[in-house]
């Protein structure tokens, strides 16, 4: 029997497009009430980012580039984190998202072991905001207290209000003709200035992201496109295509230097 | 033959139950200075679910650090009372006699202190309930039996069950020495525990079978607890140091290797403090460091085929972290003192028999195998977490805080406690044993000829 699944939210990176400006991590922060990362918590290792900016350095002085990498939880297929929790806080639902759910959370951090791509957080601390950023807190995302394992959601608030709205105002559930219209989008996604990420269904044919994973799905190694998972030897089926870097100027090998 | 007199019955019990009809100076002084760190460790504990894990050194990639550590190492030492007690019952090894309750004790105390440590570990340990107990109260949720962290806590109350029926059988006769010896509450309560005994040939009959049965039952429990803890991180994919299929056989015999060294440690310091060189004999503390020397031998063999297993493939990952354990400082360090300490000092005791019949010389090696098993388990579990993947971005490093430290030492301060409460109440030597060994080693002279005066049915 095959199980017809109506959405399977996934998000493309093009690389190539990338800053590394961070506007995505500041938007992430805002919309989905972060801890202020104070310099205490990035000086104890603690400091959360739901999406991060990698960036590797390549080459050496003067010849030397830097490589952005941005890493959000890749809501895998078969996400590693979500066997090992034993009160089911982490699971998949029926639209391909990996799901956190902070009231199950006992805090046994085994998920947080297992992420292949660390992207699982811990509240070490009770998190707490100044005076004056209480009222900027966004009111459809619960604010986690310590001792509990959160994680980015592909802002399943923002998914949620876009099925609501479409429901009351539409009468029809959420699907492809009505979603196009919608034009929803996970914060990071909103705030990305290059257009660098792309957001949308897997299972949907007009999505624009629909190709690369149809792409990817069909000629699974030797593809001439650009598009590639991270880590993806692990098996975890991740749902972010990441698009490669083109190099206008070919780096001088390392080696060379000597 | 074994060495040492056969004592009268009588002598046996005034001997042997001198741990509980007498207080020595010393036991409530030890009793005071373990109850003390007890209760530090606990206060800590306390500012720790009240301000967070933050006061831990635990950072992102490092989630399970000393405490984990702990847990297993504590976990590993409760595996020695079932390998002497039932595996020695079943091959009957007469040597067994004086060793077997102080082992299955330790076992019972160092089980309960190992299920504190996930727990003070997690991040909200009110909940602990929803994940340790197969019920959903009322939320519709049934723990989550894929997980490791469920098969744990199951496997880990099946083994502290029959750990406690297990020394409860073998109680039921010393309980009656005692009702017949202590007079106002304490008769009350030691008749109740008795259960009737009154030493006919049918209840020792019944109780020989529940000892015999229960060694043979317990016996799948010993090897399955150690295989599902070390699954925790066998289970592990993302984690490349962890994700090993050898873990099972290695944590066991790892268990078994630092467990019959705490147990004979255990046994000298009741020899030296309680005065029972009659009984805790040298040919038993040499006969137990040949086992010991057969379990490090066996686990060395593992160490190596871990380490084998993790570096034939040369993938990039397993190559950083076995650079980073080996290597970089402070790993290496830690690896030499936990290598040496583990398998080149104890295996020392092979060459000399005077050393193995040398109580000093046997207790620093017993301590130190110790110490170096809590060292191989904080060694595997934490650079694998440290360099988890090869994104080298999310590297960190993890410096335990005095907290975590506290914590730790108050485990150990725990058990010791226990047990010196435990001595207070029960007899550490099972004097029945110790009786039934020398009506064995009784001979009979029958005409011309010397035979043993009892023959066992085999």
């Amino acid at each position: 029997m095959v199980i017809k699944i109506e959405h399977k939210w996934g998000m493309v990176v093009d690389l190539d497009k990338c800053t590394g400006c961070n506007g995505c991590v500041v938007a992430c922060q805002a919309e989905n009430n972060l801890p202020i990362n104070t310099k205490d918590l990035f000086m104890q290792k603690r400091a959360f980012e739901w999406i991060r900016i990698e960036r590797y350095w390549e080459g050496e002085f003067p010849n030397v580039k830097a490589r952005y990498l941005p890493v959000m939880c890749q809501h895998c297929g078969n996400a590693p984190c979500e066997p090992v929790c034993p009160v089911y806080a982490t699971y998949h639902n029926d639209q391909g998202l990996n799901v956190q759910v902070y009231n199950r959370c006992v805090g046994t951090r085994y998920c947080i072991n297992n992420c292949t791509y660390q992207v699982r957080f811990f509240n070490f601390w009770e998190p707490t905001w100044p005076e004056r950023l209480q009222n900027q807190l966004n009111p459809d995302v619960t604010v986690r207290t310590r001792g509990i394992t959160e994680k980015c959601t592909f802002c399943v608030q923002r998914i949620r209000r876009a099925e609501i709205t479409v429901e009351r105002r539409e009468r029809t559930k959420l699907n492809d003709k009505t979603m196009a219209a919608r034009n929803f989008m996970p914060a990071c996604v909103q705030a990305c200035p290059t257009n660098a990420l792309m957001f949308g269904d897997q299972n949907n044919q007009e999505d624009k992201i629909h190709g690369y994973f149809e792409e990817l799905h069909n000629h699974e190694g030797h593809s001439d496109s650009r598009g590639y998972r991270i880590l993806e030897e692990i098996g975890t089926d991740p749902s972010v295509i990441y698009l490669k870097k083109v190099d206008q100027f070919k780096m001088e090998h390392s080696e060379s230097h000597g | 033959m074994q060495e040492g007199r056969v004592l009268p019955p009588e002598q046996i019990n005034k001997d042997l139950l001198n741990s509980i009809m007498s207080t020595p100076k010393w036991y409530w002084p030890a009793v005071g200075i373990c109850s003390l760190i007890v209760l530090i460790a606990a206060t800590i504990v306390g500012y720790m679910i009240n301000k967070g894990l933050g006061i831990t050194g635990l950072n992102r990639p490092v989630m399970w650090g000393f405490f984990i550590t702990n847990f297993v190492f504590w976990i590993g030492i409760s595996h020695a009372g079932v390998m002497l007690s039932a595996i020695l019952r079943l091959a009957k090894a007469e040597w067994r006699r004086p060793a077997s309750r102080a082992a299955e004790v330790l076992t019972i105390f160092s089980l309960m202190t190992a299920m504190t440590m996930p727990i003070i570990h997690t991040g909200r340990p009110w909940r602990s309930l929803y994940w340790f107990f197969p019920y959903d109260f009322a939320r519709g949720i049934f723990p989550n039996i894929r997980s490791p962290l469920v098969w744990d806590p199951s496997a880990i109350l099946t083994y502290l069950t029959s750990s406690v029926l297990f020394v409860f059988i073998a109680l039921i006769p010393d309980f009656a020495i005692l009702r017949d010896n202590t007079t106002g509450l304490r008769k009350k309560i030691y008749t109740a525990l008795s259960m009737g005994w009154q030493g006919n040939a049918r209840q020792w009959k019944l109780q020989i079978v529940a000892g015999i049965l229960l060694s043979a039952l317990i016996l799948p429990v010993f090897v399955s607890v150690h295989s599902i803890v070390s699954w925790d991180f066998g289970m592990a994919v993302s984690v490349k140091a962890w994700h090993s299929t050898v873990f099972a056989p290695y944590f066991v015999v790892g268990a078994v290797h630092s467990g019959v060294s705490a147990v004979i440690f255990v046994l000298i310091l009741l020899r030296q403090a309680y005065g029972w060189q009659d009984y805790i004999r040298r040919e038993h503390v040499e006969a137990l460091c040949r086992l010991l020397i057969v379990v490090s031998t066996g686990w060395f063999y593992y160490f190596c085929m871990e380490i084998i297993f993790g570096i034939y493939g040369r993938e990039a990952d397993e190559v950083a972290i076995r650079t980073l354990q080996f290597t970089l400082y402070p790993w290496n360090w830690i690896m030499i003192i936990f290598i040496v300490t583990t398998y080149f000092l104890p295996i020392l005791l092979w060459s000399r028999k005077v050393w193995r019949r040398n109580l000093l010389i046997v207790s620093i090696a017993c301590i130190s195998v110790n110490i170096g098993m809590w060292l191989e388990r904080y060694i595997l579990f934490v650079p694998g977490q440290i360099n988890k993947q090869l994104f080298t971005f999310t590297w960190a490093n993890y410096t335990p805080t005095i907290f975590e430290g506290i914590i730790v030492l108050g485990t150990f301060a725990l058990v010791t406690l226990l047990l010196l409460l435990f001595s207070k109440v029960m007899p550490l030597i099972p004097l029945y044993d110790i009786k039934e060994g020398d009506i064995l080693k009784t001979e009979v002279q029958i005409g011309r000829r010397t035979v043993p005066a009892t023959f066992r049915e085999d």
